[in-house]
């Protein structure tokens, strides 16, 4: 009996632990949606269960003419795509370069590759400002998308290097044998090979754009073009707690498309992450 | 090769002549090595790009080195800032081209010894798809390294730069000029009162904030992960996604959400939890209770990635592995200890060093949780302020660009000497030697 017991307890343990952590992480997320749904401006006067639910929230986003929602979520649209095509593209013909041929200077590039991955981009902010400036290039979605992808690639090129690593040469090297050049034997045999981590790289910089507030902060000027992090931040940050409801009402229409995709992808990033890591 | 090797054996087409030495010195001027090497197309290239080049960057490259030496003499007319751009991206494309020049020595040496062992000098055609075949990976990996100078070499040469001058709120162009004043500000850094209590205070908290926030979200999603991995729990799946649901769901937001719910006299936490026990906690204008409340934060958001990866490993540990255990009479404690830990540990430790690093520059919930704040008397950063949290501030609301830029250059010492103790852990430059 004692032993039963145990076994009993042991499993209430953990199904009350399990509980207080739902409680803890659900508690914040329905707080969010519980303030976009309450009437009025302030979240000071707003409460947990609201006396009288309403969309007008949700409905401002849309419809005031003084809110530019949906062209922030536009831009952001625009340059996530853009984003995530250039970043596939050049990401994995790098690696593939990288992974499969031997050359003079292979090593000490990837050294270079190795140390850029650690420098915070964060650092050189002034200097990017001041390049994009005289280029021409800023309050561009150019400017904006060039520094996503050249800034990303050090840490992306080790995740597809590290899974192309895993992948049997022998594989490209045959289809050189057949006469392949570099290019069809990337496209034709590695890429197809590759999708899943190159769909990872994808994933993450197609979302990129929807959660960085600090670099269109510093190349984007006029707010037509702000992205929808930099808008949503802009709302709240001259007074926090006005407009609070209308920046939660805000944030949940984008952590709501991105938080599926996320849970619906979930085993398929977690493998494709893991695999780049351990394997490489 | 094979071909070439067939006629290095004949020797016919080859000039055995041919003098490498006298090639490379005629080189000097590009192109006329290639002529003496009957190159004649290659060398009318050659040339022509050598002028083309020569004439059109010679001067704007001269005055660019010349900015940067002066950063102008001029003040309403020349604008420091632009002079330090424009003198770092020439010495940049100096360099480069210097490399290329050099190429163009190396180019006129190597035909010529070629030739003189006898190989037959390739056509024109011939030696587009012989540059195109062995040198691939060169046209895919020099245009990336041409991108990745632009944004990321060169932003961090212009920090060094600034750490040399004098810019800030009082002395800013274009109404002023900057000067280099050496070592000035990390004098200043290492001397001053301000300066040293600021740096210490918040040197200290980097690492704390690292090292703490980092462990115990690895802990708690070890912990977690173990526990939901139970034979005996069930909705596993229900579990687990919930658990997943903080990485889901952008931390841009969930950051701004806490902030809110952290509100001193509003936010909720005051207002319906800490109120049942009849006290109000100061979450963001004391120091303490902000680290405490920043570090709940980062563990909300930080262990659904861990566990997740935990529980994968989990998942692939044979049952052997603990059959076996028990056969030997093992307790719980030692199948934890001797055979989850190691498994989870070796499958997982880079990812986990990572996260580490990730947390050292963890930017963005420090800055949206409370800028860094609650500011302290005497000190130019805010109590929860991080290294790099601190340096945005120095930057873009002090305007103190000489002072974030010293001390950027300290944390990059710091990055770098990680970055090493990394290098020789990661297994990808372990198997370099495979090659």
């Amino acid at each position: 009996m004692g032993r039963a017991l145990k076994s009993k307890l042991e499993v209430a343990g953990i199904y009350l632990t399990v509980l207080v952590m739902f409680a803890v992480i659900l508690y914040p997320l329905l707080w969010a949606v519980s303030i976009s749904l309450n009437p009025g401006t302030s979240m000071f006067s707003a409460k947990m269960i609201p006396d009288n639910l309403s969309l007008e929230h949700y409905r401002w986003l849309f419809e005031d003419p003084r809110s530019n929602y949906v062209l922030w979520y536009r831009n952001t649209l625009i340059v996530a795509c853009f984003n995530a095509l250039a970043s596939v593209i050049l990401v994995g013909l790098v690696a593939y370069v990288f992974s499969r041929y031997s050359f003079a200077g292979r090593k000490s590039s990837i050294y270079a590759v190795l140390l850029m991955q650690m420098f915070p981009v964060l650092m050189g902010m002034v200097a990017i400002y001041l390049l994009l400036n005289l280029v021409g290039l800023l309050d561009t979605f150019a400017g904006l998308v060039i520094f996503y992808v050249v800034g990303g690639l050090p840490m992306n090129v080790f995740l597809v290097k590290g899974y192309m690593d895993t992948i049997p040469k022998d594989l490209d090297e045959s289809a050189k044998m057949d006469g392949a050049g570099h290019l069809a034997s990337y496209f034709r045999i590695l890429f197809p090979l590759t999708c899943p981590i190159l769909s990872v790289v994808a994933l993450f910089t197609f979302m990129a754009p929807f959660m960085d507030f600090l670099t269109p902060r510093i190349i984007l000027r006029t707010p037509e073009k702000f992205t929808i992090a930099l808008g949503l931040f802009s709302f709240i940050n001259d007074k926090v707690g006005n407009n609070f409801t209308m920046f939660a009402a805000g944030t949940i229409l984008v952590a709501l498309p991105i938080a599926t995709v996320f849970l619906f992808l979930q085993r398929y990033l977690i493998s494709g992450l893991a695999d780049g890591a351990t394997k490489g | 090769m094979q071909i070439e090797r067939a006629t290095n054996g004949t020797g016919r087409s080859g000039y055995a002549g041919a003098r490498p030495g006298t090639a490379a010195l005629l080189s000097i001027v590009p192109g006329l090595g290639q002529f003496y090497n009957r190159r004649y197309i290659k060398g009318t290239l050659f040339l022509l790009l050598a002028a083309c080049l020569g004439i059109a960057l010679a001067v704007p490259l001269a005055n660019g080195i010349y900015g940067l030496v002066t950063l102008g003499s001029n003040p309403e007319v020349d604008d420091s800032r632009t002079l330090l751009v424009e003198g770092i991206l020439s010495a940049i494309v100096t360099l480069i081209l210097l490399g290329a020049y050099v190429l163009n020595l190396r180019d006129a040496w190597r035909d010529a010894r070629r030739r003189s062992q006898g190989h037959r000098i390739p056509s024109v055609r011939q030696a587009f798809h012989d540059s195109w075949e062995h040198g691939f990976p060169y046209f895919v990996v020099v245009p990336t390294f041409l991108l990745l100078t632009m944004i990321v070499v060169f932003p961090l040469l212009f920090m060094i730069c600034l750490a040399f001058t004098n810019y800030n709120l009082y002395n800013s162009p274009p109404a002023h000029l900057l000067d280099w004043v050496g070592f000035q500000n990390f004098v200043a850094l290492f001397t001053e009162g301000v300066w040293t209590r600021s740096l210490l205070a918040v040197l200290t908290w980097t690492v704390v904030w690292t090292l703490v926030a980092t462990s115990l979200q690895i802990a708690l999603a070890f912990f977690l992960a173990v526990m939901a991995n139970d034979a005996r729990v069930r909705f596993k799946r229900l579990i687990r996604t919930v658990f997943i649901l903080p990485w889901a769901v952008p931390s841009f937001m969930t950051v701004l959400v806490f902030t809110a719910m952290f509100n001193d006299t509003f936010g909720t936490i005051n207002r319906d939890i800490v109120s049942l026990f009849g006290m109000t906690i100061p979450w963001l204008t004391d120091p303490t209770w902000a680290r405490i409340a920043i570090i709940f934060v980062q563990i909300w958001l930080g262990f659904p990635y861990v566990f997740t990866l935990v529980t994968g490993v989990l998942q692939s540990i044979s049952k052997d592995w603990y059959e076996a255990a028990e056969v030997d009479g093992g307790t719980r404690w030692d199948k934890l200890r001797h055979i989850t830990l190691p498994h989870v540990m070796y499958a997982t430790a880079p990812l986990l060093i990572m996260q580490f690093s990730y947390n050292f520059n963890n930017f963005n919930i420090i800055y949206l949780f409370n800028k860094g704040g609650p500011p302290v008397p005497g000190q130019s950063s805010g109590a929860t302020d991080i290294l790099i949290s601190w340096v945005y501030n120095l930057t873009f609301d002090q305007n103190n660009y000489m002072m974030a830029a010293a001390i950027s250059i300290i944390m990059g010492l710091v990055v770098a000497l990680f970055a090493f103790f990394q290098f020789r852990r990661t297994r990808s430059f372990r198997e370099e030697g495979m090659y």
